[in-house]
This record gives structure tokens, sequence and C-alpha cells, in this order.
């Protein structure tokens, strides 16, 4: 299982997303998650990121439509392939949430989740 | 006609004893029923969740026997219903499309050998959410409709051929010009395939846009919802609307978020078809009640 933590990502690969979210201020560093989908798993299925700090998540798709949902936030997007969809939210809450597709894509759209780990 | 025999005696004489529950809830209560034969009692039952092409061993071993049971036990009914209602995943789905047809003749088929002819189908994701419902219509008909029965009025939801599950601005437009025609006291029941209230959106069980229905539906007295998906019995209340999820008949599911993440629970050798059954539905219309009795596949 890839587990992907906020904190490897780059600044400088930062720096042309910011301008597009417009929830993020100047001053915070927002935590991007990176990740594809493909029939049928999310290539990053833990993710561990902070309370109170904005998120970005960017995904795209290896192959067909699929969506990436996060009720517990009230955020989704379509993921289409070609494109990069760029979702973006602060975590308000700490614990454990799942992340699904939510486009049926197929015999196994069941298993296309994963965790999401918000720390305190 | 009236239907004179007891529960006890539906049973008994159907040779499934084993009965999971029966539960007699409140639904209908005085209404104006102008229509011939409202009134009446009737009974009619759902079959739900097929996913009729599965296969998976440690799962359900009697994949492809499962189906010709149930519809057997439903043909050995004492009494047989008015009518029967699949409640969608008739299939489980492929991306194959000559599979897919495959699997659906196969299924219509199987539930061809039922006594009862008037059926109604419902689609669920398996079925229609890969091409938007064309194969499904092409083998059982359209995917919303509403029909009455007895002084009953029967709506069947779509909220699976759009893959992103929701009911839609169109089919909304049109439930709101169904509803229009009914009194505030008329019996209403809906069938559907997904919960149309977050049950467990993390789990995809929900419907996006299924607030827009319950909220259409509040303003009438009297409204149970009938749906499948979850693969298990599940009663919960909107309001004074009453939702019941059927059991499916491949495999069961764990209860709403019971577990870190859903996977169907393997098959119980020493309790064949453990979770998978069928579901009768007793309208007591005199009474005001409606009355549900859970169904195994076969007698342990």
């Amino acid at each position: 299982m890839r587990r992907l933590a906020v904190g490897l990502v780059s600044g400088f690969a930062l720096l042309g997303i910011i301008g597009a979210v417009s929830t993020i201020g100047l001053g915070q560093t927002p935590q991007v998650i990176r990740m594809t989908v493909k029939k049928f798993e999310y290539s990053v299925k833990e993710v561990v990121i902070k309370k109170g700090v904005p998120v970005i998540i960017e995904i795209t798709s290896e192959d067909r439509v699929h969506g990436f949902s996060l009720p517990a936030f009230g955020v989704r997007g379509d993921v289409n392939p070609g494109e990069t969809t760029r979702i973006s939210f602060t975590p308000d809450k700490a614990g454990v949430f799942e992340y699904l597709c939510d486009v049926f894509c197929g015999e196994g759209h069941e298993d296309v989740s994963g965790k999401l780990i918000v720390t305190e | 006609m009236a239907l004179n025999i007891t529960k006890r005696d539906f049973l008994k004489l159907a040779g499934l004893g084993g009965v999971v529950v029966a539960s007699t809830l409140p639904g209908f209560r005085s209404r104006s029923l102008a229509a011939e034969g409202a009134g009446e009692e009737f009974y009619f039952v759902q079959l739900s969740d097929l996913h009729w092409g599965f296969k998976g061993p440690p799962i359900n071993p009697d994949a492809e026997g499962t189906l010709p049971k149930a519809i057997a036990a439903v043909n050995a009914l004492p009494e047989q219903p008015d009518f029967i209602v699949f409640t969608g995943d008739i299939t489980h789905t492929t991306d194959d499309e000559k599979e897919r047809r495959a699997r659906m003749a196969k299924a219509k088929e199987i539930i061809g050998d039922l006594k009862v002819k008037q059926i109604h189908f419902l689609a669920g994701e398996h079925d229609a959410s890969l091409d938007n419902g064309a194969a499904f219509k092409e083998f059982f008909g359209k995917t919303s409709y509403a029909f009455g029965h007895k002084g009953v009025h029967f709506i069947a939801l779509d909220n699976v051929s759009d893959p992103k599950a929701n009911l839609g601005a169109e089919q909304l437009a049109w439930l709101a010009g169904d509803l229009k025609t009914l009194k505030p006291d008329q019996p209403i029941v809906v069938l559907t395939h997904r919960p149309l209230f977050d049950l467990a959106p993390s789990w995809d069980w929900a419907t996006p846009d299924g607030k827009q229905a319950i909220d259409m539906l509040l303003p009438f007295k009297n409204v149970t919802v009938f749906y499948g998906h979850i693969h298990q019995e599940h009663h919960q209340m909107t309001g004074h609307i009453a939702h019941h999820a059927a059991r499916g008949l491949m495999f069961p599911l764990p209860a709403p978020m019971s577990v870190p993440k859903k996977a169907p629970i393997p098959w119980d050798a020493g309790n064949p078809y453990k979770g998978l059954g069928f579901r009768g539905i007793e309208d007591k219309v005199k009474d005001a009640k409606i009355t549900l009795t859970e169904y195994p596949v076969q007698k342990a």
C-alpha cells in the first residue's frame, strides 16, 4: 500500500497551484496530494494530512471517467482522462475518513477507495 | 380479491421455516379510495440484487443455483402475490456489452419460471450504469414509471442509469408532475435501487439528489420506500417516510459502516444462503398497515 505524507511535496511545485485556489490564503502552505486513478484503484490508498491546513488533491485518470469523493468533507469531483482535477478543502476535524470513486466504473468499482487520516 | 390467509398459514404452507423477522409497521391510514378495487388487501413480493453472472465460490459457491431456488420458493407460496418487483442489480456488471446482454437474457429466462407474470423491474447500477440503461431497457423496459394497484400508487425511480447515481432534473420534474395529480392522503409506494437518503455516502450508499425526491414526497401522509443495493434488511425513517432495504440473492454485505472496508460477507458453509432471501409485503389496507415478512432462499 502506498502511503503519502504531504510534506514530501516540494514547495516549488505548489506555486502554480496556489493562484488557482481561492480558498487558500497567501500565508498558508497547502498540503498537496497527487494521485492517479484507474480501473480499479487509486495510486495512493492512504493519505495523512493535518487538521486546519488547506489541502489540494490533484488527481488524473489513466483510463476512463472516475470520481473522487470525500463525503465527510462534502467535496467531490469528476476525474476525466487527460485532465487534472483539483479539489481543495480545509479539514476541520481529525479522524479517519474514506475517499471513493462515485462514478460507477465497472466490476471493481467498489475497490476504488482510500483512507484519509487527518491528524491534530 | 381479498387475502384471507394469515401470515402463519402463509409460512407453514410455503414450507419456509426460519423466517428472519416479520415486522408490522404503521403506514397506510384512512384515505379516499375511489378506484375500482381500491381498499382491498393484497400483497406483493420484492426480490433484489440477483447479480446474475457473479462468480466467486468463496462468496457464493451456488451462484447459478441461488436464483432458481428463490424462484422456486416464491412459486411454492400457497397463494401467489398480485405481482413481483425486482429492485435492481438483476445482473452483475461487465464491460463486455455482449456478455451483459447474455446475462440479462439468461436472468430473464430464469425469472420467466415465476408463476406470477405481472412483474415490475428496476435497474441497479450493475445493470445500467455503464451504458445509461440501454441494455436494461432492451430486456426489461423503462427504468422509471408509475402504476396503480388497488388504490395504491407505485412509483419506480431510477437512480442508477446515471453513473453518478443521480435521479436527475428530468426525472425529478417527471416525479413532480406525477405527484401533482395525487391527493395528500393517497397511499404511495416508491420502488428504487439505491437508498434515497444518505445511509452511508462513504460506502456509496446514497443518492446525491435523493433528498429532492424525499422532499417532494413529504407532503403525502402515507409513503413507503422499498429499495435494494445494500444486500441486507434495513429500516429507516426520514420524517414520516419509511425506507426498507431488502436482502439480496447473491451475497450479503456488512451493516452500514460496521467494518473499515465494505466487502461481501463470505459464504457460511455451516449455514448456506445465510443473509440471502426475499420479502413479502402485505398491504392490509383496511387495517391501515403494511406488513413485511422476510423469507430465506430455502429453509434451514
